[in-house]
């Protein structure tokens, strides 16, 4: 890979000759296909959010957000995210220990497994928690039998939101410490550090950039995650309703403001997860890995 | 702390001083199994006790059927959109220069961040008969919102990113003396992008298809509201498992499930091949 940092922000200056660049017609037309492109499929729905959110006046968007229903809803979804981010940070440390400080077998494989709940529909990640504690489900009735409540309550929320961001922290520092290699832990273990001193000390400050944009990039998915969560929560308003699921609770019965007031807190994390995304990438591109997006 | 075992030849893995691999290695697994690996073994052990006939007869239901269909062929379509443009947005940040470069790029992962419900309400009020696009569409007798096309529309909105993000950085490294050597030896712009360039390309772009499309099979929260879900014409199949488990139709539930996971497979190792070729012919 190339100096990440030249990468990043560094637009190539071309050279003017006519035959390394297109034609000033060829270049106009296609920034306007560009900007239009991205103009209708990217800028109108988010314009679109705040707008209906606003639709009718300030007063009606305050009240969608004080209601009891959507307040509880903000609390659960905050709850959610407060459980599972920190245990795929737990996991994705730990993986990205085992898979980039030592060489053994089977290691590919491992790294494969872990992106695994990318590549499966949502529906299917809440699908599976069902078989599994739903009243028909393998271990249905031992949980029954001992009052263990997991489904269409908020474990099962919070089980299904750590599978489908289980990846995010993991697969971000995996190829970062790959890239910085063992020889400062070496060091610090030679001047006398033991496993956690050179943890702490020398490899999470390595990595804390690369860690804060993995937690960036899993919180928003988490605060975010419908198909999933939709499948285990039930839907019971003021109980098991995160954000995203009383959005459509509230679209469905047709109180579109409401539904696109809490939509724009979504939309405003979601911008506000770019901004921090980009100021991340601008200003520490070295210190991430040099994998983009997700 | 687990000790290398100090025999020659075969090896779980290689000597090191660092500590804390069988910890990490250790908790790693278990967290793995149990959040993924029993789970979804529990989706395969539950289609595979449905017995053979119970099985086909949901995998060639019409219903099922057509729910596939409209999923891997809508999800096919964007990512073939998205292909197209989300190429050309990648040449244009990588190459022009233009004031808010930066804010373009950034918005492209917008869909990554915004989550999908939210997405799904704001399209289908822009594409709705009333909507600011659906108002422009419908004297052209064009519907999106609650047809197929409205699927697409989601579609492609979701799988941008996948494309533009796999084929941009393969873009940045694209060495410029490539370019003036067709050019010296007398190829015009358009030859040296069709002959030169785009084949060196073929492969990320290849990886961007799979994974928009890999994406839009699955997706779920923004197309239930833009697709009008009509069983047998606008209805995905994520949303009639869905609804089979909201019938407690667990063993249907499943068996479309596992379909789907299946049918993703080998679209994949398909994927997968095409590329090994395609690095191969042109890597």
């Amino acid at each position: 890979m190339a100096d990440p940092e030249i990468k990043s922000y560094a637009p190539h200056h071309e050279s003017q000759s006519a035959a390394v660049t297109e034609s000033r017609p060829a270049k106009a037309v296609l920034m306007i296909v560009t900007f239009a492109f991205l103009g209708i499929f990217l800028l109108l729905p988010l314009i679109v959010v705040f707008n209906e959110a606003f639709a009718k006046g300030l007063g009606a968007y305050t009240e969608a957000l004080t209601n009891p229903d959507t307040r509880s809803a903000i609390h659960l979804t905050l709850l959610v995210a407060a459980i599972s981010v920190p245990l795929n940070v737990v996991f994705g440390i730990s993986a990205a220990w085992a898979i980039a400080k030592f060489e053994f077998k089977g290691k590919a494989f491992l790294t494969t497994l872990i992106d695994l709940p990318f590549s499966v529909s949502p529906v299917i990640s809440g699908l599976v928690y069902v078989l599994l504690f739903g009243a028909q489900g393998l271990l249905g009735a031992w949980l029954k039998a001992h009052g263990i409540v997991i489904l269409f309550a908020v474990p099962g929320i919070v089980l299904a939101t750590i599978f489908v961001t289980f990846p995010f922290v993991a697969r971000e520092l995996i190829p970062l410490m790959q890239e910085q290699g063992n020889g400062d832990e070496e060091a610090a273990l030679s001047l006398g550090a033991n496993g956690w001193q050179a943890f702490w000390y020398v490899t999470l400050p390595n990595v804390k950039w690369g860690l804060l944009y993995g937690v960036l990039l899993c919180n928003a998915r988490a605060m975010g995650e419908f198909g999933a969560v939709s499948v285990v929560s039930g839907h019971i308003r003021g109980l098991t309703n995160t954000m995203p699921l009383h959005v459509e609770i509230l679209y469905n019965e047709y109180n579109a403001a409401a539904a696109f007031a809490v939509a724009s807190l979504l939309a405003g994390l979601a911008l506000v997860t770019l901004v921090l995304k980009t100021l991340l990438e601008m200003r520490y591109g070295a210190e991430i890995a040099a994998t983009r997006g997700h | 702390m687990t000790t290398a075992p100090a025999k020659a030849g075969w090896r779980f893995r290689q000597p090191s001083v660092i500590p804390g691999f069988g910890l990490t290695l250790g908790f790693s697994l278990a967290y793995l199994t149990l959040i993924i690996l029993i789970p979804l073994s529990g989706l395969i052990w539950r289609s595979a006790a449905l017995g053979w006939a119970d099985f086909w007869a949901i995998a060639t239901d019409r219903r099922t059927v057509n729910a596939l269909e409209i999923s891997f062929g809508t999800a096919f379509i964007a990512a073939a959109v998205n292909v197209v443009f989300g190429t050309i947005v990648a040449w244009v940040l990588v190459r022009y220069n233009f004031p808010g470069r930066r804010i373009v790029d950034a918005m492209v992962d917008l869909p990554f961040a915004l989550p999908t419900a939210v997405a799904g309400i704001a399209l289908t009020t822009l594409y709705a008969p009333n909507g600011w696009l659906g108002s422009l569409l419908a004297p052209l007798g064009i519907k999106v919102a609650y047809t197929p096309l409205g699927i697409v529309i989601a579609l492609i909105f979701i799988g941008l990113p996948f494309v533009v993000r796999t084929v941009q950085p393969i873009m940045e490294e694209i060495d410029k003396e490539v370019e003036e050597v067709a050019a010296t030896l007398g190829a015009n712009r358009f030859q040296t992008i069709a002959r030169v360039l785009l084949p060196g390309l073929a492969p990320a772009i290849v990886t961007g298809f799979a994974l928009a499309f890999a994406r839009g099979v699955g997706e779920y929260g923004s197309v239930i509201f833009i697709a009008g879900n009509l069983p047998y014409k606008s209805e995905i199949a994520p949303l009639l498992i869905v609804i089979r488990l909201e019938e407690y139709n667990y063993a249907a539930a499943t068996a479309i499930a596992a379909i789907m996971l299946a049918l993703s497979f080998v679209m994949l190792l398909v994927i997968n091949l095409v590329q090994t070729w395609s690095r191969k012919r042109y890597g």
